[in-house]
């Protein structure tokens, strides 16, 4: 089906074109006006198109929009065109619906900010980035959004650019996603040049994959583990997730839509589009998963100790991009689109409640320096503690399914291993512990802001406490659409994507995994229970720490004071990549051009000259000048060839 | 029939007077006069030469020498018109600026 | 009218140099305006000429051929093709460029100046429209004396150096090709008895392999110092950093295309059995120079000079994507040398602007220019994420199909290629955080005047070509498609060619058709 799809992107467009034109010529309200109202449309665009969607039969549930003809060289040929199947569609309404939400709570947020215009109008152009990246019909428009996104997430990074932190991190943002891209670029270029085209429709068809590469070759794994470094890059896994905590130098709203809800879960997207692709390359399989839930538990214990609240959110964000990888790993590609939807609302409700919560702390972002918000702040608290249940799997939030979702496939799949799931266990607890002794530390207990702050604490205005609540309640109820089997649903979303999950269904041991998974229906039912169980033990635990016993807390810390030190300083990361990495570059560089460059290269080359030069000097004198002496010369010599040819001629 | 020898000896005479004036004097005036006495030795041989073989290529070629000798001494003269006003002088020995 | 465009736009710009000639040296605005009236005369007849052009014909079109020296078979033979078409829009539009953004920065010696300027332009021009070999290397040869006096009189501190250095580098290189020229020149009057220095005609001529390699290394060297491939580079920066801004923006926006196109018009077509022998020397030389270029640009001092490191690694990508020898690398190379003129130009035109104000280039003397210059900022980011390749400007379009073309025909090569991809971010980026981000250190910089009119009208048309070839590059690409697949057959039939030396001379082979073969061995 034919539909017109370039509305969807066009609207941010317009928005970003007109706000970036006339920046400083326009007043607040059109500014936000503007953006707000492109976002928005894009969403109702996006709803359109996905009721059309969904009156379409389910095998033929694909909508078309070839635009023109990008770059046509000889036989490698690529179009601006879109794609509208079940996967992009999801992708879409949560994009432009997450992205219009945080629009509106933008607003108020950065209201008294200088660069009021120039914030709107990056956003604008992330939104346009984002859906040309889930809209992109082939692997070259979807790089298109993907170094799009990197842009907009660099721009917004450095926002306040005169924080020389700020600009930091968002320079570490480009360089790191680009090194991502440098994967995701040789990856392209495999596939282009085996299958003949970067068009999903031919590249991801399974009889063409299968008719170019063979299952578990070397090409095909080289292809798609070049994918995943890019994935790794954009979507924060080890090992370039070093980037997203420092990205939360950004606004806070930035953070929730770019690093929580949308651009960092891109990763997972292109993964789920190559199901095919992956799913003939069992090692890569084996590796994402790995990788996956490496990151889950590692950036997990990482957030156990942080103070920033924001710190905390982006390691918890990185942990749980960790499950998505897993899912996928595991061939659990839906799962993992699940969580990924999940995840965006109520991460993105986290990052906009810590936001709530920095603004009525004037800036403020440690947690020690907080407490007792909870009746200062009654709103912003009830709709935290609505996404703290649900991102640690309390059952009945949108959180539980997902998550359970990708345990219980992690267990269950032929990809998976009882390990792997062990690992996404521990981390599950983690994450209960840390979310809740980050709400107990912020909205509990005594308030020990100094007296300045305090008096100016107050509930945020309607235009972002609104927000908030839609979010808190796509929070609880985002789970219902994916209500597993076991609990009496029929996992809607799960048969909703599975069109595009082409490599799944194509490979036996998919078709394995799915059977063997319906048959076990009470093991299932144990690990649920197991895990909720556990779950509840760590926010106990977190309880008992952070409110009941105090000074246990404490002391916890100073007994394991090593491992805390480690912990609390990120393992050591950035340290060791900047001592390995960085600083041999530089100092290599300047080398190359001291020494090669000015000493090698040019002292032979002015070597030269002044050999040239001084031996010109030698021969100088006989240039004597006086025209007499020349003419002398000049006589003698005709009369010594003259003489010469008289007697021996 | 004047011999040719007679002519070349003449000429041999001119020349030498013409080299030894450019040899011998500073004065670039008189080093350019010189010079034209060198051309017209010269021309004096191929004339000669020209009448013995009955030949008119000489002429042609001394026709060009006569061009060429006009053309140089108004370059000449031009130049040394303009080093006497720059430099107050028409000593070649004062114009070694190449010497270091 | 119409045969004769390409002599239109050559030589368009001397009838300039003559009207100037009638006007007093201390008429500035005078001599401004008709500069740049002509130049931008020049760009109109050369648009003129870009649609009239056939763009899916193959061969040269817009042919004039005029015995010149009948004598010495030289002729006045001009055409062009798609690649030459694109290069020749290049320098019209960039030409016109720099006199508008030369008004204020050139004080001195306003006359000798445009002179110049005008007839670097018919040079440059000249060189790209030239099918014969002597006029070719005549232009070639003429367009050094412009830019050098153009570096030695209107440049910086250093600039008797680098105006020599320069020269000296170029003639080197062009001295062996003058030797190269010939030598051929001499070969084909032994192949046919005829004298001739036309291009189109030496390509049919069948050169022995031997010969091939020296006459190709003499070329090559010409253009590579050109270009200038590692290790012949170091004339670059200093020529760079000493020359005026519109030096700067010319020299690296077309002077360094000359030597791509030298050997996408000689070195290639004529000597394609060579060309094969070279490509892993050439692309070896080409990946050092990509990543080299971009780990010097990345601790540069001086902005001017981190750009001209820059160039160096660009130019590097477009030697590697001519060198894949496949139709992808090469359009790729072709259009990478466009987006050079177009980025680098812009980079050095900005640089200049701020130069202007404050007479320094030194990163370290900026920081925060953000806050001052917001519409500057945002002209230097767009150009700067152009020059990174960020997918819908420019610099994308040619280091993807650069890659792609080199990964079909050597991966190892396509790899080390793409960390330049890296690189690239890090010293650019970099570079743009010391210099537009960070707080206000210097009181100097508090109170910079943003652009003025005439500096956005310098930069939009570049902004917009940016913007142009990375959304819609399928003109460009459409119109160099015949001439790229010309070039590849010839080289494609030089490989079938050694093939079959090959198997002559492969015992196996004699082995295998031992019995069939004897008889045809012996007529060898």
């Amino acid at each position: 089906m034919e539909q017109p799809l370039y509305l969807i992107p066009l609207f941010p467009l317009i928005g970003f074109l007109l706000n970036g034109l006339l920046l400083g010529r326009l007043g607040k309200k059109t500014i936000s006006f503007i953006a707000c109202t492109s976002v928005g449309l894009s969403f109702l665009f996006g709803l359109k198109f996905f009721f059309d969607l969904l009156s379409l039969p389910d095998t033929a549930r694909i909508i078309e929009n070839v635009f023109f003809t990008w770059i046509p060289a000889g036989q490698f040929h690529v179009n601006v065109a879109f794609l509208l199947d079940p996967l992009s569609a999801v992708m879409v309404l949560v994009v432009s619906g997450v992205s219009f939400i945080i629009h509106i709570y933008s607003i108020g947020y950065m209201h008294d900010d200088a660069g009021y215009g120039r914030y709107f109008t990056y956003l604008n152009l992330f939104v346009f980035s984002m859906l040309m990246l889930v809209l992109a019909d082939n692997y070259l428009l979807m790089f298109v959004g993907w170094e799009g996104v990197g842009l907009c997430s660099y721009l917004l990074i450095g926002f306040w650019f005169e924080k020389k932190s700020a600009s930091d991190a968002g320079k570490k943002a480009f360089i790191v996603n680009r090194i991502g891209d440098f994967g995701f670029l040789l990856g392209m270029f495999i596939i282009f040049w085996q299958t003949g085209s970067l068009d999903f429709k031919t590249a991801l068809d399974p009889a063409v994959a299968h008719s170019v590469f063979a299952v578990g070759g070397g090409m095909i794994t080289a292809a798609t583990l070049l994918m995943f470094l890019g994935a790794t890059g954009k979507s924060a896994q080890i090992p370039l997730y070093v980037w997203l905590p420092d990205a939360m130098e950004g606004p806070t709203p930035v953070s929730a839509l770019i690093h929580a809800a949308t651009m960092v879960t891109a990763g997972v997207y292109m993964i789920a589009r190559s199901n095919v692709l992956y799913m003939m390359a069992p090692a890569t399989m084996a590796v994402v998963a790995i990788v996956g839930v490496a990151t889950a538990i590692f950036a997990g214990s990482i957030a156990l100790a942080q103070n920033d609240i924001k710190r905390v959110l982006a390691y918890s964000t990185v942990s749980q991009l960790g499950y998505m990888f897993t899912a996928c790993g595991v061939a659990a590609f839906s799962a993992g689109i699940f969580h990924l939807m999940t995840h965006a609302f109520f991460k993105a409700l986290l990052f906009l409640g810590s936001g709530s919560v920095i603004h009525a702390m004037a800036g403020q972002q440690d947690m020690r320096y907080m407490g007792g918000l909870k009746k200062r702040m009654p709103i912003t608290f009830w709709t935290f503690l609505i996404a703290t249940l649900a991102i640690t799997g309390i059952p009945g939030l949108s959180g539980f399914f997902s998550k359970d979702e990708i345990l219980w496939k992690s267990f269950s799949s032929d990809y998976g291993s009882i390990w792997i799931w062990l690992i996404g266990l521990i981390t599950a607890g983690m994450t209960a512990f840390y979310m809740f002794r980050l709400v107990f530390l912020t909205f509990y207990g005594e308030e020990r802001m100094d007296s300045h702050t305090r008096e100016h604490l107050h509930e945020s205005p309607k235009v972002m406490t609104v927000p908030l609540s839609i979010l808190a309640v796509l929070s609880v109820i985002g789970g219902y659409v994916g209500i597993p089997h076991i609990l009496g649903g029929d996992n809607r979303f799960e048969k909703f994507l599975e069109p595009v999950m082409k490599g799944v269904h194509h490979s036996v041991e998919g078709e394995h995994a799915l059977a063997s998974a319906a048959h076990n229906g009470s093991t299932e039912l144990i690990l649920m229970v197991g895990s909720v169980v556990l779950v509840a033990v760590f926010i106990y635990l977190a309880y008992h720490f952070y409110i009941k016993n105090i000074a246990a807390a404490g002391k916890l810390r100073q007994r394991f004071s090593g491992l805390h030190k480690i912990i609390y300083g990120k393992y050591f990361v950035d340290e060791l990549y900047n001592a390995v990495i960085v600083q041999p570059l530089v100092v290599g560089s300047k080398f190359l051009w001291k020494i090669f460059d000015v000493l090698i290269i040019d002292g032979f080359i002015n070597g030269m000259a002044v050999i040239i030069g001084d031996m010109s000097t030698g021969l100088r004198p006989a240039q004597s000048g006086i025209l007499r002496t020349y003419t002398t010369i000049f006589l003698v010599g005709v009369i010594v060839i003259l003489g010469i040819v008289l007697i021996f001629g | 029939m004047i011999p040719i020898g007679h002519f070349l000896i003449l000429s041999a005479m001119l020349f030498a007077v013409g080299a030894a004036g450019v040899i011998i004097s500073r004065n670039l005036l008189i080093m350019l006069m010189s010079i034209e006495l060198m051309l017209n030795a010269a021309n004096l041989a191929i004339i000669a030469f020209s009448r013995m073989n009955n030949i008119v290529d000489g002429h042609v070629f001394v026709f060009i020498v006569f061009a060429v000798a006009a053309a140089e001494a108004a370059v000449g003269l031009a130049i040394i018109i303009m080093i006497f006003r720059n430099r107050e002088s028409i000593n070649a020995d004062n114009f070694s600026l190449l010497k270091r | 009218m119409e045969n004769q465009i390409l002599t239109l736009v050559t030589f368009f710009p001397l009838m300039g140099i003559i009207l100037l000639l009638f006007v007093p040296k201390t008429r500035h605005d005078t001599i401004k305006a008709v500069s740049f009236i002509v130049a931008f005369i020049n760009l109109l007849w050369s648009i003129w000429m870009y649609a009239m052009f056939d763009p899916v014909a193959s061969g040269m079109q817009f042919e004039v051929n005029i015995p010149w020296v009948s004598g010495f078979g030289i002729h006045y033979h001009l055409g062009i093709d798609g690649i030459s078409l694109l290069l020749i829009m290049l320098t019209t539009i960039l030409s016109t460029i720099v006199m508008i953004s030369s008004w204020n920065a050139i004080k001195t010696g306003v006359k000798g100046y445009f002179i110049s300027m005008l007839l670097l332009e018919t040079g440059m021009i000249g060189v790209f429209v030239s099918l014969d070999l002597f006029l070719f290397y005549v232009f070639w040869e003429a367009m050094l004396i412009p830019m050098y006096f153009i570096i030695g009189v209107w440049g910086g501190p250093r600039k008797i150096y680098a105006a020599i250095k320069f020269v000296l580098f170029t003639m080197f290189g062009s001295l062996l090709m003058l030797v190269a020229l010939l030598y051929l020149f001499f070969m084909y009057h032994g192949y046919t008895g005829e004298y001739t220095f036309d291009m189109l005609k030496m390509y049919e001529m069948p050169i022995p392999l031997g010969a091939q390699t020296y006459i190709f290394l003499a070329f090559a060297l010409a253009f590579a110092i050109k270009v200038p491939i590692w290790p012949f580079h170091t004339w670059l920066p200093d020529a760079h950093v000493e020359a005026p801004t519109a030096g700067s923006v010319i020299l690296a926006g077309v002077l360094l295309k000359m030597g791509t196109y030298g050997f996408i018009r000689i070195c290639l077509p004529m000597f394609p059995e060579a060309t094969l022998q070279f490509v892993p020397l050439i692309s070896i030389l080409a990946i050092i120079g990509i990543i080299y270029g971009a780990l010097v640009a990345m601790v540069q001092r001086d902005v001017k000079s981190l750009v001209a490191f820059s160039s160096v690694s660009h130019l590097g990508f477009v030697m590697l994507g001519m060198f894949a020898l496949n139709l992808q690398g090469m359009e790729g190379s072709v259009i990478q040398m466009i987006n050079h003129g177009i980025s680098t130009g812009a980079l050095f035109l900005i640089v200049g602007m701020i130069y202007e104000r404050r007479h320094t280039r030194m990163i370290a003397d900026f920081g925060g220019l953000s806050k001052s210059m917001p519409v500057f900022s945002t002209f230097f980011m767009i150009v700067t994420l152009s020059s990174i390749g960020l997918p819908f400007t420019n610099g994308f379009v040619g280091e993807f199909l650069i890659l792609l073309g080199t990964f079909a025909s050597n991966k190892v090569y396509a790899v080390l290629g793409a960390t330049g991809v890296i690189l690239a971010a890090c010293y650019m980026l970099w570079m743009l955080q010391r210099v537009i981000f960070g707080k206000i250190t210097k009181p100097e910089n508090e109170n910079l005047k943003d652009l003025d009119g005439r500096e956005k009208l310098v930069l939009i048309p570049l902004v917009i070509l940016i913007f142009w070839i990375g959304i819609y590059p399928k003109p460009f690409l459409r119109r160099m498609e015949p001439a790229v697949n010309d070039i590849l057959s010839r080289v494609e039939q030089a490989k079938v060619k050694l093939a079959e030396m090959e198997n002559k001379t492969d015992p196996v082979v004699y082995e295998d058709d031992r019995q069939l073969g004897t008889v045809e061995i012996e007529g060898e």
